[in-house]
């Protein structure tokens, strides 16, 4: 086997690593990391997302449209939601934790009483290619690229448009941007909107190449969590290096020795990171850029 | 005496007289009560519903053709969530406060083991209608569901004679699958072939690039998959999707998870499966017990093999009871002891062996094919679970409450 094929392999399973850590936090990392809400019924809008998209392909969509369904879908649940828990929360941020925990739980079990304990799934598009030795799957590869384009999106969505303005100065300090005439209730709304819609993205996005239960949500959880722990606050400079360090320790240590390792190198890594930069990644670089 | 002091002491001896009768009439149908302690959510539910229902179907039908010994069933249900402590939880609360006379409980080996201590400490009497990775030998328990010797003994070598001697082991990282591993190990050393690899996953992880890469790198001639979980199943879509194209062998999928229902074809074209019970057999028994299920349940997805199983166990234990006269463990043993428990189940005659307390089954080849059809190359009639018998386990002389293995065998006398 010569080197090529060893590197594209690498590469390969370095890029799934990074596709399922980013597009597990992104939605997290607005609602966590911006907001400061610890949302622990993210998994619950994944699987909201994989739900409708599983759902409306069936119905007869294309796989796209579907997955857009999705993601319209939870964040439509995300508004709902934060007008009528999450709003009322926000200077309680430890209730969040209860309040959400309890979404979860209303959530995993209501669907598995209202469609049951499993739900057909959508099949995997696209086919396989080879490289060497070994055949891939292309739609790895879309989720890759769907990785760097939400990431690109978000830069693009927080830093060059008006809506990103007021997003981020609505969270820095509330009242002023209240002051100055910003409807900061609206804006805590459509980020929450926005954050549970990126989860359902993911949602959508994993759909076809996984089980659809109702637990299916804590599978991406953990990755989740960990990705927006070590990432910080702002979630591009955040979210993107994490995902990438993370990608790398996990990547080397599953092909090195097993899935198991592969999850101890994740959390022993977070240990380290969040020890040696307690703001996370975004922290530090913003630091030095100051 | 006043008259009122004499009409309240009346109206107590008359409440008293109906406190008896209805006493009385309350033992003349005192019910036998079934503890069923199952995963009605969480991580294993999609396969473990159809076995609280088959609990329930089976019930119905005894208390319809008059219960046992006249006595009816009355079950106690609780949702274990996938959760091994609400096993150990649940299992004091059935054997102390609601008192009954047995339990039929868990999925996994894990949860199994958990509640399996408590079961002989409060002298309880519990069924495991589930297959695992044999070795029980304990008193307390009676095993329905099919061992390794029974799936893998015949599995494995059928593989290697039709697709080739090197052998890949893909199994969930707890007890059931590092044991299932070590028993395919042993057989496929015994019929002269070499594992190619072995990777063991943690529980709940869904991605599995890594592992189909490691899988395709050690070029293995079939992959024996026993996965568990709902979100492990993810592997054979991803699987297929970086086309791997290998046979699979499994004592667990299909069979369960009915995974060939809930993926898009053809990510199992080529699974094949050794399982006592699916809903495709097509015997008149297994088409009667099939329409039974769905006309009680008609939304039940599938009926798997631990369905069969535990709705078996039901009429199993209804025939030792009335043999026995008695709901007492010791007096039912007894009954098990001269070794002609059997019944005509769905899947064919099933009889318990006395020295292990595990059950012989009819255990049926299933292949997976392209259109995720089901076919049955093979059946095997009448397989015993013979390991721990000739291991040096002997229940009727001897409960030494444990769990071996192949290389932790029963000590020697």
């Amino acid at each position: 086997m010569d080197i090529a094929t060893h590197v594209f392999s690498a590469l390969y399973q370095f890029g799934d690593a990074f596709a399922f850590l980013v597009l597990s936090a992104c939605g997290l990392a607005v609602i966590f990391g911006m907001m400061g809400v610890i949302n622990l019924a993210h998994g619950e809008f994944i699987m909201c997302g994989a739900y409708v998209t599983a759902a409306t392909v069936h119905a007869g969509l294309p796989l796209p449209l579907g997955i857009l369904a999705g993601t319209v879908v939870s964040a439509l649940v995300g508004v709902l939601v934060e007008l009528a828990v999450i709003r009322h929360l926000y200077d309680r941020p430890l209730d969040t934790i209860v309040a959400t925990w309890g979404l979860s739980l209303i959530a995993t079990q209501g669907t598995l009483i209202m469609v049951g304990s499993t739900m057909a799934g959508v099949g995997t598009p696209f086919g396989s290619f080879q490289v060497g030795d070994y055949s891939y799957s292309i739609y790895r590869i879309v989720l890759f690229c769907s990785a760097l384009g939400v990431l690109a999106a978000l830069y693009a969505l927080f830093n060059w448009t008006r809506f990103g303005v007021l997003v981020r100065a609505t969270i820095q300090v509330p009242h002023m941007a209240a002051a100055l005439g910003v409807d900061t209730r609206l804006i805590y709304s459509l980020t929450f909107a926005c954050g549970a819609g990126l989860a359902g993205l993911a949602g959508g996005l994993y759909a076809p190449t996984m089980t659809l239960v109702p637990t299916m949500g804590a599978t991406f959880i953990m990755e989740a969590f960990v990705t927006v722990v070590i990432g910080g606050a702002d979630v591009f400079l955040g979210t993107a290096p994490a995902g990438g360090v993370l990608a790398v320790v996990k990547s080397v240590m599953t092909s090195w020795q097993g899935q198991l390792f592969g999850q101890i190198g994740l959390l022993v890594a977070v240990i380290i990171v969040v020890r040696v930069l307690p703001k996370g990644i975004s922290g530090f670089v913003l630091r030095e850029r100051t | 005496m006043s008259t009122s002091v004499l009409r309240g002491l009346r109206a107590a001896a008359l409440t008293g007289t109906l406190v008896l009768a209805s006493n009385l009439a309350l033992a003349a149908e005192n019910p036998i009560k079934l503890g069923v302690l199952e995963d009605q959510s969480g991580d294993f539910a999609a396969a473990t519903i159809g076995k609280v229902h088959a609990i329930q179907l089976a019930a119905d039908e005894i208390n319809k053709a008059g219960g046992i010994m006249g006595r009816p069933l009355e079950l106690a249900p609780y949702d274990t969530q996938s959760d091994n402590t609400r096993y150990q939880e649940f299992m004091r609360r059935v054997l102390q406060r609601d008192k009954v006379d047995v339990v039929f409980a868990g999925f996994s080996s894990a949860s199994r083991e958990a509640y399996r201590p408590i079961v002989d400490q409060f002298n309880g009497f519990a069924f495991y209608n589930n297959q695992y990775e044999g070795g029980v030998c304990d008193g307390h328990m009676i095993v329905t569901g099919a061992v390794p010797e029974q799936q893998f003994s015949t599995l494995i070598p059928y593989m290697m004679e039709k697709y080739g001697k090197n052998v890949y082991t893909l199994a969930a990282d707890y007890n059931f699958g590092q044991i299932s591993a070590e028993w395919v190990r042993k057989i496929v050393k015994e019929n002269g072939g070499k594992m190619a690899g072995e990777e063991f996953i943690p529980l709940g992880v869904s991605q599995f690039s890594q592992s189909i890469q490691n899988i395709q790198k050690a070029k293995p001639d079939f992959v024996v998959t026993l996965l568990v979980g709902t979100a492990q199943a993810s592997y054979y879509e991803q699987a297929a999707s970086a086309n791997v194209n290998l046979p699979m062998a499994s004592s667990v999928n299909v069979g369960q998870g009915y995974e060939h229902k809930r993926f898009k074809p053809p990510s199992l074209k080529d699974m094949y499966v050794t399982t006592n019970y699916i809903e495709e057999i097509d015997s008149p028994k297994s088409k009667e017990f099939y329409a039974k299920f769905k006309a009680k349940f008609p939304s039940e997805p599938y009926v798997n093999q631990e369905a069969e199983n535990s709705y078996l166990a039901v009429y199993l234990y209804k025939q030792m009871v009335e043999r026995a006269k008695s709901t007492k463990r010791d007096e039912i043993r007894k009954v098990i002891a001269m070794g002609d428990v059997c019944m005509d189940a769905p899947e064919g005659k099933v009889c318990i062996d006395p020295k292990s307390q595990h059950m012989s089954h009819t255990i049926y080849l299933a292949k997976v094919g392209a259109d995720h059809s089901i076919s049955f190359p093979k059946i095997w009639e009448d397989i015993k679970p013979y390991w721990l018998g000739e291991a040096g386990c002997d229940l009727t002389k001897k409960d030494p409450m444990a769990q071996y293995t192949p290389s932790n065998p029963p000590p020697k006398p």
